[in-house]
């Protein structure tokens, strides 16, 4: 994916930072440090999270560090730091881009995606970084349409969906405000709404935090110290492979590992992994139907709520920090294109972002409505403290 | 659940000291498949290499890598699935079986865990006196891993991984083998079928085929007793052994009021024992899921079918055909079909001349020959037309079988034309009667009281034959040379 | 279901991280927390439901048998803490 880049003319400015194996969503998890976001609250210099895992291409984006950013999406690590700064990211179909080269955390559910400034540079990236690739087995063999066209087609006539289980109990009434205004501006420029229906929506999550950890356990075990990274010394191998782990991995990667061989080992698979994969199927099932009846794209929140400070949810339980992925896990378990537009700020000046869930390899539908979003909302730039 | 099919046989009990008892053995095979590069990685899969030669990024494990399916090693595995007369499943499912070693760079072998793609199939063993039909439980592909070497460094072990990802068959038998006899006649002929099909070279010396074999015991038609697994045998004779030891040792135990413990053992082949393997903490917990990394493998029967168009004449067929177009014995039709090359050096042979008589010079002489040099056919100096035209010498009466021994001789040694050496040197057998009777008379004359003793006694007819022999260097028709001297001497 | 910290040592071996008595006791609090949080899973009916094997509905691409890779000792062991001619070198494993 980044060599179609450097074919095409993109130059490397350098790497940047991201929650460690991807694990995280709010960039605090890095050995290198927690990422600062460029925005920040009205009148505080608090420092906030960009949100994660991606969170250091949504930063280095939204303060115009440079033109764009790739980032990868597991349970919505590009989208999430994307609405928490105001940048547009587009997490795409399953299988659009190439997995070869990516630092595997989740097999079925990773995709690697741009973080651009808007929703055409998203679109160029994009047509770039897509590819069939033969040394990704699971990578698909479509055309790739020229997104970049897509952005300013008129949506006139497109239906646009409005999943009921996506209103949350207690939900952030800003955020919910903010919804309701995308629904206006879709239906002023000519698409119709639709509600509909996702029954298995509020098991996405937890179905999530099943299958993730237990494809990275497995994922993660050829970290152990002997063909390269750390490796500390140990009384035999076994010794040493406890040792490196243990030192080499964080405290959250620990989590999940743990996790997620439990959910694989004898006894437990049938009643966890197995489950966890069928609730996926269901879920995917919900998306298809409401396809099938005509739908063209769901519009959702992005995220539960703005940004929050470093450091605020750490004696919090893990399932909090999780949380943040709710409206977003849905689309990687289902494998579907997502794209998170900035849509407005909160009342404390910080970015909101709106979510728009598309069908399998129509990134450009996306790409339209995201325009026509865009085209309402406006921008919206950090004020350089930095 | 473990499902009976065969009778239990006296002959094959071993006597223990409180009554028989009888082994219950089931073998997994895995075969190294024939291909150029490896199964998920295009590295080469070839024995040997510099280390970690034979190695990819893929294959490292290096952050990042993903598996892509080898088109031939697929081909490969349905092949041999047709070869054991098994069910092809158009639709296999590839699952990581997860473990920590060094020699396994991901720490998960990619395998074929609730979805093989053969299924239930059967290996036919002639058995002095019967048939034997040998169930196959299935045969999945999977990864192979590489090669740990512990004993170059005190307290370090090197790795390398040129192996790792070389596409193994692990083909399971049903537990339907009831003595090392049969045991080891499974391996020769799974063996057999795969070096037939090409699919495996089946070399055990050099690890392309290994089995791990499952051995228990029970009083006869009992209960299946606990097994223990024998794991890595890499040769035929040494499985035989192997079995046999822990037959015995497992008897010794339960006869002493013991319990089998299940366990994984080693076997010895200095000491001819087996050992356990000092048990590996715990017994693993693989956590098998499907890989995915991969999709679910599929392919439809015309796949299947153009596959089977090509498969070469099976074993079992080859053998059949053989006594019924050739009437050789069953037990010659089995040597002869041993190996490809054997059978087809055969038919050449046979070709146009008497099929038991080429069967008899082929098996006796010519095998017998190689397996005294520890020659494979490929490497015989002489070949299926060299060896045919000294059978035709035979057959016109040019020369006799004896003489046919020595040519036999000389053409394996120096090489060359047949006829042309018989000729060159004389060989030629005599068969002017002419000739003979005078060479008759002479012996007969100079010896009368020996021809009255031969006259009273037949059987000492005998001597004047070797006499004649001599006296004509060799070369008189053997059989005529005795007509001759029996008509002389009135004798029958 | 919870786990206990007896369990979650068990696991920490499997997946070969060593744990201090002090993170076996953290952790068993914050994995029962996940845990706990996709017990909801139950409630979902299931039956007849098949697992999703492969999100992309395409068939596997079958790779020609043609040896593209390899040949490259020195990258595979390049980054190798602990090597020696080409080979990696680990502690022993012991039998």
């Amino acid at each position: 994916m980044t060599a179609n880049l450097w074919a095409d003319g993109a130059v490397m400015l350098g790497k940047l930072n991201m929650d460690e194996f991807a694990m995280g969503s709010s960039n605090e998890t890095s050995y290198y440090g927690p990422v600062k976001s460029p925005w920040r609250k009205a009148g505080s210099n608090m420092a906030l999270v960009p949100g994660g895992s991606s969170g250091g291409s949504a930063s280095a984006v939204a303060a115009r560090i440079c033109a764009g950013a790739t980032a990868t999406d597991t349970g919505g690590s590009i989208r999430q730091p994307a609405a928490f700064t105001g940048t547009v990211g587009i997490k795409p179909t399953y299988g659009r881009c190439s997995r070869w080269g990516i630092v595997a955390f989740a097999s079925s559910l990773d995709q690697a995606g741009p973080i651009a400034r808007d929703v055409r540079d998203a679109a160029i990236l994009l047509k770039s970084m897509a590819s069939v690739d033969v040394k990704d087995s699971t990578s698909v063999d479509v055309p790739v349409p020229d997104y970049e066209a897509a952005v300013g087609r008129s949506v006139k006539g497109l239906r646009i969906g409005i999943p009921k289980e996506y209103r949350l109990e207690g939900l952030n009434a800003e955020i919910d405000g903010l919804w309701q205004q995308g629904i206006d501006w879709l239906k002023d420029a000519g698409a119709e709404i639709v509600e509909i229906s996702l029954p298995h929506t509020k098991y996405a999550l937890p179905a999530y935090y099943i299958v993730a950890p237990a494809e990275a356990s497995s994922n993660l075990a050829r970290y152990d110290g002997v063909r390269y990274g750390l490796r500390v010394p140990g009384s035999d191998i076994v010794d040493m492979y406890e040792n490196s782990r243990a030192a080499g991995f964080g405290a959250e990667v620990k989590r999940r590992i743990l996790i997620g061989t439990y959910v694989l080992s004898a006894g437990y698979y049938d009643a966890y992994y197995l489950r966890a994969q069928k609730v996926r199927t269901l879920i995917k099932r919900d998306f298809e139907t409401c396809f099938e009846a005509g739908v063209d794209a769901i519009l959702t929140p992005a995220t539960p709520s703005a940004a929050f400070g470093i450091g605020e949810k750490a004696g919090a339980d893990p399932v909090e920090m999780y949380l943040n992925d709710v409206f977003t896990v849905t689309v990687n378990m289902a494998g579907l294109p997502g794209i998170a537009v900035p849509a407005g700020l909160s009342g404390e000046g910080l970015p909101l972002g709106l979510q728009l869930i598309g069908r399998p390899f129509d990134e450009a539908t996306l790409f339209a409505l995201g325009g026509a979003i865009e085209k309402a909302a406006g921008r919206f730039a950090a004020e350089k403290w930095w | 659940m473990l499902i009976d099919t065969r009778t239990p046989d006296p002959k094959k009990f071993i006597n223990g000291a409180t009554g028989d008892w009888e082994i219950v053995i089931g073998m997994e095979v895995h075969a190294q498949v024939t291909s150029k590069s490896k199964l998920f990685s295009g590295a080469s899969a070839e024995y040997g290499g510099a280390p970690n030669a034979h190695v990819s990024l893929v294959d490292a494990a290096m952050p990042g890598m993903l598996p892509v399916i080898n088109e031939e090693c697929v081909k490969q595995a349905v092949r041999t699935g047709l070869g054991l007369k098994a069910a092809i499943n158009h639709r296999s499912v590839f699952d990581r079986k997860n473990y920590f070693y060094p020699d396994l760079p991901q720490g998960y072998q990619i395998s074929q865990f609730k979805q093989p793609i053969v299924g239930e199939g059967t290996v036919i063993l002639d058995m002095p006196g019967e048939t034997v039909e040998v169930g196959v439980e299935r045969l999945h592909l999977e990864q192979d891993a590489g090669k740990s070497i512990h004993d170059q460094h005190p307290t370090m072990s090197f790795v390398d991984l040129n192996r790792s990802g070389v596409a193994l068959m692990e083909i399971v038998s049903k537990p339907d083998l009831r003595s090392s006899d049969e045991a080891k006649a499974y391996l020769s002929k799974l063996r057999t079928i795969l070096r037939y099909l090409g699919t495996c070279d089946g070399n055990m010396e050099e690890g392309s085929m290994r089995a791990d074999i499952n051995v228990s015991v029970r009083k006869p038609g009992g209960e299946f007793g606990t097994r223990c697994e024998i794991k890595n045998v890499n040769s035929i004779r040494f499985a035989g052994q192997a079995i046999e030891y822990e037959a015995r040792r497992q008897i010794g135990i339960l006869e002493d009021g013991g319990a089998i413990a299940q366990e994984t053992r080693l076997f010895d082949p200095r000491e001819g024992v087996t050992r356990s393997m000092r048990s590996k903490e715990e017994a693993h917990d693989y956590r098998y899921f499907p890989d995915p990394d991969l999709l679910p493998l599929e392919f439809d029967q015309a796949f299947v079918d153009a596959l089977a168009a090509g498969l070469p004449e099976l074993p079992d067929d080859k053998k059949a055909r053989f006594i019924a177009d050739y009437g050789v014995t069953p037990y010659d039709a089995m040597v002869l079909t041993l190996e490809q090359a054997s059978a087809d050096f055969f038919e050449k042979v046979a070709k146009g001349r008497d099929a038991k008589t080429s069967a008899n010079w082929v098996i006796n002489e010519f095998f017998g020959r190689l397996n005294k040099e520890g020659k494979e056919i490929s490497a015989s100096p002489m070949s299926a037309e060299q060896l045919g035209e000294i059978i035709d010498l035979i057959a016109d009466n040019t020369i006799s079988g004896k003489i046919a021994k020595d040519l036999f001789e000389i053409v394996w040694l120096e090489g060359g034309n047949p006829r042309e050496l018989v000729e060159s040197r004389g060989m030629r057998q005599v068969t002017d009667t002419g000739a003979i009777e005078a060479a008759v008379d002479e012996v007969i004359a100079a010896n009368p009281d020996k021809a009255e003793q031969a006259k009273a006694k037949p059987t000492l007819s005998g001597w004047f034959v070797g006499q004649v022999m001599k006296k004509t260097g060799g070369k008189a028709n053997p059989q005529a040379v005795n007509e001759i001297i029996k008509a002389r001497l009135g004798i029958e | 279901m919870s786990v206990d910290t007896a369990t979650v040592r068990r696991v920490a071996r499997l997946a070969r991280i060593k744990v201090s008595d002090e993170e076996a006791e953290r952790m068993t609090g914050e994995l029962n927390s996940i845990l706990g949080f996709v017990e909801q899973l139950d409630e979902v009916d299931v039956s007849g439901v098949e697992p999703m094997t492969s999100v992309v509905a395409i068939k596997m691409r079958l790779r020609e048998d043609v040896v593209t890779d390899g040949n490259v000792p020195e990258k595979v062991v390049g980054n190798a803490p602990v090597c020696d001619d080409d080979f990696f070198m680990v502690p022993k494993v012991v039998e």
